[in-house]
């Protein structure tokens, strides 16, 4: 998968047929790593045009359906701190949509 | 307390509306990511795995009320109603928006506050020992030394691209509160045969991935002359620090490489030029006018004793467990200085919420003289309060869900925010910390363990100080599996050392049976009142380590 972090509130965001989307479930899965490294060429666009910084690729796994990062790291980014399920999108608190 | 000058302020009002004007230009793309970052670090906004992360300088440790109300309404406004202290001292806030931050920063500034010298390669803000101007043991108050490097350091302009980071800690009594030997400078008051009060200077102190206990470079510095020692010593690094390796350009790699004389031949070179020439020695008028931001309150005359404290040590058993923990002795008869742990079982260590920030403002006002600390090791003290008011204060803070009786027990655990937050770390830290807690909860075990300090980090750069833990736990990944490796027999006190590794590193449910088994081997061990740390250090880590790795 492809995410980054939304430049003016550092929302982290995932790609999604060329836009970004702000959860983990709802951002594509590429199969094809020339589809995955196709996708991060076109997110330089949105670097460019300042509505993201930093987007790279990482791993997941596909479990009937379901969608898991193999690190840590993109499973806690996903979700919200593991010890504050009150914050984060865990906790439903996913900034808008808005300017992704 | 210190109270800002025309300068300081106008120095804050226009580096906030310079930043201002660079997130702007940032948001309408005159400036690049490459460009903007360094203008945000040197406002202590960094990127986290979540959001941005604001670090608030909190110099020396010091707050006041309408600083601790300002913080409790940025929680509350701009932030998900809660931050974290910081083993410097300072507060975070993680979860700020990008287009948030100068109004951030403009509301910090009414209240004399910013986020300088929070990052980047510059002289960060100076930590001091958290009961200065209380403590007993203390020679003089290591505040005034620090407000007066705050000004000579902030915005430097040789300062300002040093080979790396920089980071002092000043202690003003023997007993090191401050970690001052884990610092690049480490300065520690001290009196010479003649009885004068100057400082000695340590050098070369660090963690991260290189760690070392500083080295004696200024045996004795006057206090008209500290400014010059220091601005000789950075000179020294300024010009010798290695810029071509990030691993290996803070002070401590010359220092060790250069060895303890030869560092101290090259400052004293520095030294004699910058003090021939004058323009840093301190006038002692300047000293006495900076002294006067930090004289101690108006304390009443009291007896020592208290009837109305050792009253309610008898009737009240909770207040009576507090009391051991975390009351320490002040110099000023019938005061104390009380420790607020942010340690509650189960919660974050050095988190706060808004709700206890403005609490804590209150309690401030009503007993603490407006003034409160922040401790390195992520606790808060209350340094004047006066002994009859204490079961009060207790009861006031018990109702905030900050009455935990731990201090310097083993569940008053130092802790980075590790993976949770932090785009640094390589594993998790908070769990496990609460997992530790969890399993030492009984309070009548943990005061037979004595001082335990348990510090933990979730990356090799040490936030959470765990090469000076007298348990040190540091994360990390191994293959995309979080391992934890422990470390045993450092201090960050004035007997400072670094632990030494006690074997492979431990998987996350098998880390709390591991600090067991180490606890467990020093209840068997120790000898007359000995602590851990002690008994480690006359044993060695061998006995540990066959428990521990008993089983594998």
């Amino acid at each position: 998968m492809l995410t980054a972090n939304r430049l003016r509130d550092g929302e982290v965001v995932w790609w999604k047929s060329g836009a970004w989307v702000t959860s983990l479930a709802a951002g594509q899965v590429f199969l094809d790593p020339k589809d995955a490294e196709a996708a991060l060429e076109a997110a330089g666009a949105f670097v460019r045009n300042n509505v993201v910084v930093t987007p790279y690729l990482f791993d997941v796994r596909v479990t009937n359906g379901a969608v898991q990062p193999v690190k840590e790291r993109e499973i806690i980014r996903a979700a919200g701190p593991s010890v504050r399920t009150d914050t984060g999108k865990q906790a439903g608190l996913a900034r808008s949509e808005a300017d992704v | 307390m210190y109270r800002y000058d025309e300068f300081d302020a106008t120095m804050v009002r226009e580096r906030v509306e310079q930043f201002r004007y660079q997130v702007q230009r940032r948001l309408d793309g005159k400036l690049n990511e490459d460009e903007f970052k360094p203008l945000r670090l040197k406002n202590g906004l960094y990127l986290q795995l979540h959001s941005y992360m604001l670090r608030i300088a909190v110099p020396y440790g010091t707050l006041a009320v309408r600083q601790m109300r300002m913080l409790a309404h940025i929680a509350r406004k701009y932030d998900r109603g809660y931050g974290h202290f910081t083993t410097r001292q300072n507060m975070q806030f993680h979860w700020p928006k990008l287009v948030d931050v100068p109004d951030i920063l403009s509301e910090l500034a009414s209240v004399e506050m910013h986020c300088i010298q929070t990052s980047g390669n510059c002289v960060r803000n100076i930590t001091a020992d958290h009961f200065a101007g209380a403590a007993a043991d203390e020679i003089e108050d290591p505040r005034v030394l620090c407000e007066i490097m705050r000004q000579w350091s902030s915005f430097h302009p040789e300062f300002n691209y040093l080979p790396r980071k920089f980071k002092i800690a000043v202690t003003g009594s023997p007993n090191d509160r401050a970690a001052i030997k884990f610092h690049d400078i480490g300065i520690e008051a001290a009196t010479n045969e003649s009885g004068e009060v100057g400082y000695r200077v340590y050098v070369g102190g660090g963690m991260g991935r290189t760690p070392y206990v500083g080295l004696l470079i200024g045996k004795w510095v006057s206090k008209e002359d500290i400014l010059a020692y220091l601005e000789a010593v950075l000179r020294v690094y300024n010009e010798f620090g290695r810029r071509d390796n990030l691993w290996k350009a803070r002070i401590k790699i010359l220092v060790n490489a250069l060895g303890a004389d030869e560092m101290r031949r090259q400052v004293e070179t520095e030294f004699g030029e910058i003090r021939a020439s004058g323009s840093l020695t301190l006038p002692r008028e300047e000293i006495a006018r900076i002294e006067k931001y930090f004289a101690p309150p108006a304390f009443e005359d009291l007896s020592d004793a208290s009837e109305e404290y050792e009253a309610e040590l008898t009737r009240n058993e909770r207040f009576a467990d507090w009391s051991k923990t975390n009351v320490t002795r002040h110099k000023q008869p019938g005061y104390a200085i009380a420790t607020i742990s942010l340690k509650e079982l189960g919660m974050t260590p050095g988190d706060i919420s808004h709700e206890q920030m403005d609490g804590l403002a209150q309690i401030m006002d009503d007993f603490g003289y407006a003034e409160i600390r922040v401790s390195h090791e992520q606790n808060m003290v209350l340094p004047h309060v006066r002994k009859k008011d204490l079961p009060a204060l207790f009861a006031r803070l018990d109702a905030l869900r900050l009455g935990t009786p731990n201090a310097g027990l083993i569940t008053d655990i130092i802790c980075c925010p590790g993976l949770d937050y932090c785009d640094l770390a390589n594993a998790r830290s908070i769990p496990i910390s609460q997992a530790i807690q969890d399993r030492f909860a009984d309070l009548k075990r943990q005061r037979d363990l004595g001082e335990i300090k348990i510090k933990m980090s979730g990356c090799i750069n040490a936030c959470g100080h765990h090469h000076a833990g007298h348990i040190g736990i540091l994360g990390v990944d191994k293959k995309g599996v979080e391992l934890y490796q422990i470390q045993l027999g450092g201090s960050g006190a004035e007997d400072a050392s670094i632990g030494d590794v006690l074997g492979p590193a431990l998987g996350p449910a098998e880390i709390v049976d591991a600090v067991e088994n180490i606890v467990e081997t020093y209840v068997g061990l120790r000898q007359n009142g000995e602590r851990l740390l002690d008994t480690v250090r006359r044993t060695g880590v061998q006995p540990f380590k066959e428990r521990v790795y008993a089983a594998h």
